[in-house]
């Protein structure tokens, strides 16, 4: 299978396949200014976006088949440790395929929330806005130079306050959303971009492989450590890592749907790649201050964020806050996982990174199509749903047994793997926590679903009114995926077993 | 109007406008050897428009110079730098190996020189589309000074 499909492709696409998944979109974002039609933009960004689906999957397929599983691509023709080098492995080939499939999904399911919450003359500007950010996000998670990386997650960053912003014809709550964003996205990429200076004051390169073969020398270094907690607190922001994720729940809130489907799938996930290829590529576990971090720091971190913000999402009245608590949350799963240090830790925290974004890309896409139909997204504007729009609801529903970790739901699996990883270590209470946090997160999907299903609409005058079909089919796509990897795993717990091998075997 | 208060700024401004935009292209071309390059170069263009609708009111500067003209050339300085880099992918080297750009012979480097002017000039129309934009953004929120309050 795999073999076909490296033979069918062309030779300029297998040698070029790393610049051209950014080049691509970054080229058609600028042309979509020129374009005065929103629905062309929209083709544009489709054809963009497929493009680079495709890269992605040509890249995982040569990550899969070269010895030594690692693709370096020169940019420019200079050699790497002096010259920009995207460098690419089976963890960030795994990230870059699920940005391009998240991106290929949303922008098909984009067009009828677009008409209905963007102005008519801003939307091809929309779109070119989206384009800048999937290429800052596939920037971010292709990049082998830190900063480089540090570029690449302004210029997403920057096109997602924009995004943000643009809710604020549906609701003008979106621009406070969107500036308190700004501030703290700013602060984080602050962060990071000193504790980048440091690394190259220390080490006197900038390439991440470089400066890993000469970090162990200068273990006791305080610029290094200082280094190290600047990019955990820079790339914690961006990753919502509580308690620094107080943008999080507006900014998802208040959000363009198209803006939120995919940012929740794709946005948080990147930083918290960026995150393990720090702690794990360009630092190594092996250091004593790192080692002191997981245990100190992102464990109880990771832990508060299950439980405290599983908690906070059971009192919010607004299904998409409930939604966005429920992120931070499942950011704290996946931090658990990687605390732990070891393969199966950092491969369950990993697959929960991949499912996470198949059940919330679904919840999302699924809230979605409520906010057009019936232009709403509390509790009261659920009730009675099930009746009304049967199809969304059952998609939604299916993601919220996700969600919650429900057996034979992709969920149950990542939640599964998580507590074997957790009990490899001893870990009883955590895996307790584990549990319980699963449970908070019955209480507060049930009350969604009790609402949806159980309650009496409303509005009696509801008519049977479903989202219309470019919703329905990327929603469905998504919510058979939870399905089926709940049933058969094995292609993401592949994908997560080799990220995790890779990184922690071959690297450092 | 019987009598213009402004005429010594404008007098100078309409010297000064002109050779403004020749110094940032001097800056442009000159940035390969000496300090400066596409982005100082964006800046100053745009410094002579800006300047042009402090001292003439911004309305008359967007009649020169239309928003929509500034967010195209923006976006062609995106295009033009990203195409440079496509055009030395189909000359056969890497993404922006600008030595693929020329078909250079021993000890000659056309394509570095010419790869190397053309982004930075994308970079120019970049910065100057972008300064201009967010200069009319903010400009266009504030009502214009009458003459009398100065």
């Amino acid at each position: 299978m795999i073999e076909l499909f490296l033979t069918l492709a062309p030779d300029w696409a297998l040698r070029h396949a790393a610049p051209l998944l950014v080049v691509i979109p970054m080229m058609c974002a600028p042309l979509c200014v020129f374009i005065p039609s929103g629905r062309i933009a929209w083709f544009i960004s489709i054809l963009a976006s497929a493009l680079s689906l495709f890269m992605a999957l040509l890249l995982l397929a040569q990550v899969q088949t070269v010895p030594g599983g690692q693709i370096s691509y020169e940019l420019g023709g200079w050699e790497p440790p002096l010259g920009i080098e995207f460098a690419v492995d089976a963890l960030n080939a795994t990230i870059l395929l699920l940005v391009a499939a998240f991106g290929v999904l949303a922008v098909v399911f984009s067009w009828p929330t677009v008409a209905a919450e963007v102005r008519a003359e801003k939307r091809a500007m929309f779109y070119g806005a989206y384009l800048v950010c999937f290429t800052g996000l596939a920037g971010v998670a292709i990049t082998g130079d830190a900063f480089n990386m540090f570029v690449f997650l302004e210029i997403s960053s920057i096109a997602t306050y924009v995004l943000v912003a643009l809710g604020a014809s549906r609701d003008r709550r979106a621009l406070p959303a969107a500036f308190n964003y700004l501030v703290m996205g700013t602060i984080g990429a602050t962060f990071f971009v000193i504790g980048v200076g440091f690394l190259y004051a220390a080490t006197g390169t900038l390439n991440m492989a470089d400066i890993a073969t000469r970090l162990p020398e200068l273990e006791g270094s305080r610029t290094v450590q200082a280094a190290f907690a600047f990019i955990i607190v820079g790339l914690g922001l961006k990753a919502a890592m509580w308690p620094l994720h107080q943008w999080l729940p507006n900014a998802y809130a208040y959000s363009p749907s198209f803006v939120v489907v995919f940012l929740s799938a794709t946005a948080t996930k990147v930083a918290l790649y960026a995150l393990i290829r720090f702690l794990f590529t360009v630092f190594s576990p092996e250091f004593a201050f790192e080692g002191a971090s997981f245990g100190m720091l992102f464990m109880p971190l990771g832990i508060a964020a299950m439980v405290v913000c599983s908690f906070q999402a059971v009192f919010q009245t607004d299904v998409r806050r409930t939604l966005a608590y429920s992120s931070v949350a499942q950011v704290g799963y996946m931090l658990l996982g990687l605390s732990l240090g070891t393969a199966i830790g950092l491969s369950a925290g990993l697959l929960h990174l991949v499912n996470h974004a198949l059940m919330k890309g679904a919840l999302f896409m699924a809230v979605a199509g409520v906010v057009l139909t019936y232009q709403g997204t509390t509790l009261r504007d659920f009730a009675g749903l099930g009746r009304s729009a049967p199809w969304t609801m059952t998609a939604f529903a299916i993601a919220a047994l996700s969600l919650i970790g429900v057996p034979l739901t992709a969920g149950f699996q990542s939640k599964f793997a998580l507590l074997v990883a957790v009990q490899d270590q001893g870990l009883w209470w955590a895996a307790l926590l584990i549990v319980f946090a699963s449970v908070l997160a019955v209480i507060y999907m049930g009350r969604i679903m009790e609402a949806v299903f159980f309650k009496p609409p409303h509005n009696p005058q509801k008519i049977h009114k479903e989202a219309p079909i470019t919703i329905l089919v990327p929603l469905w796509i998504l919510a058979l995926a939870n399905l089926y990897f709940g049933i058969d795993a094995s292609f993401p717990i592949g994908l997560a077993d080799s990220a995790a091998s890779a990184v922690l075997g071959g690297g450092s | 109007m019987t009598e213009d208060h402004h005429v010594i700024l404008r007098v100078v401004a309409k010297l000064l406008i002109p050779l403004i935009t020749l110094y940032a292209f001097y800056v442009h071309f000159h940035g390969e050897y000496s300090p400066g390059g596409g982005f100082q170069a964006g800046v100053i263009f745009a410094v002579a428009i800006i300047l042009y609708s402090l001292i003439f009111g911004v309305p008359a500067a967007l009649r020169a110079v239309p928003p929509v003209f500034a967010r195209c050339l923006a976006a062609f300085g995106v295009l033009l730098y990203a195409g440079v880099g496509v055009a030395a992918l189909l000359g056969g080297g890497n993404y922006l190996d600008y030595d693929a750009l020329a078909n250079d012979g021993p000890g000659e480097h056309v394509g570095q020189h010419l790869g190397i002017i053309l982004i930075e000039l994308g970079v120019l129309f970049g910065v100057a589309g972008s300064m201009l934009a967010i200069f009319y953004a903010f400009a266009g929120r504030v009502a214009e000074i009458r003459d009398e309050d100065w």
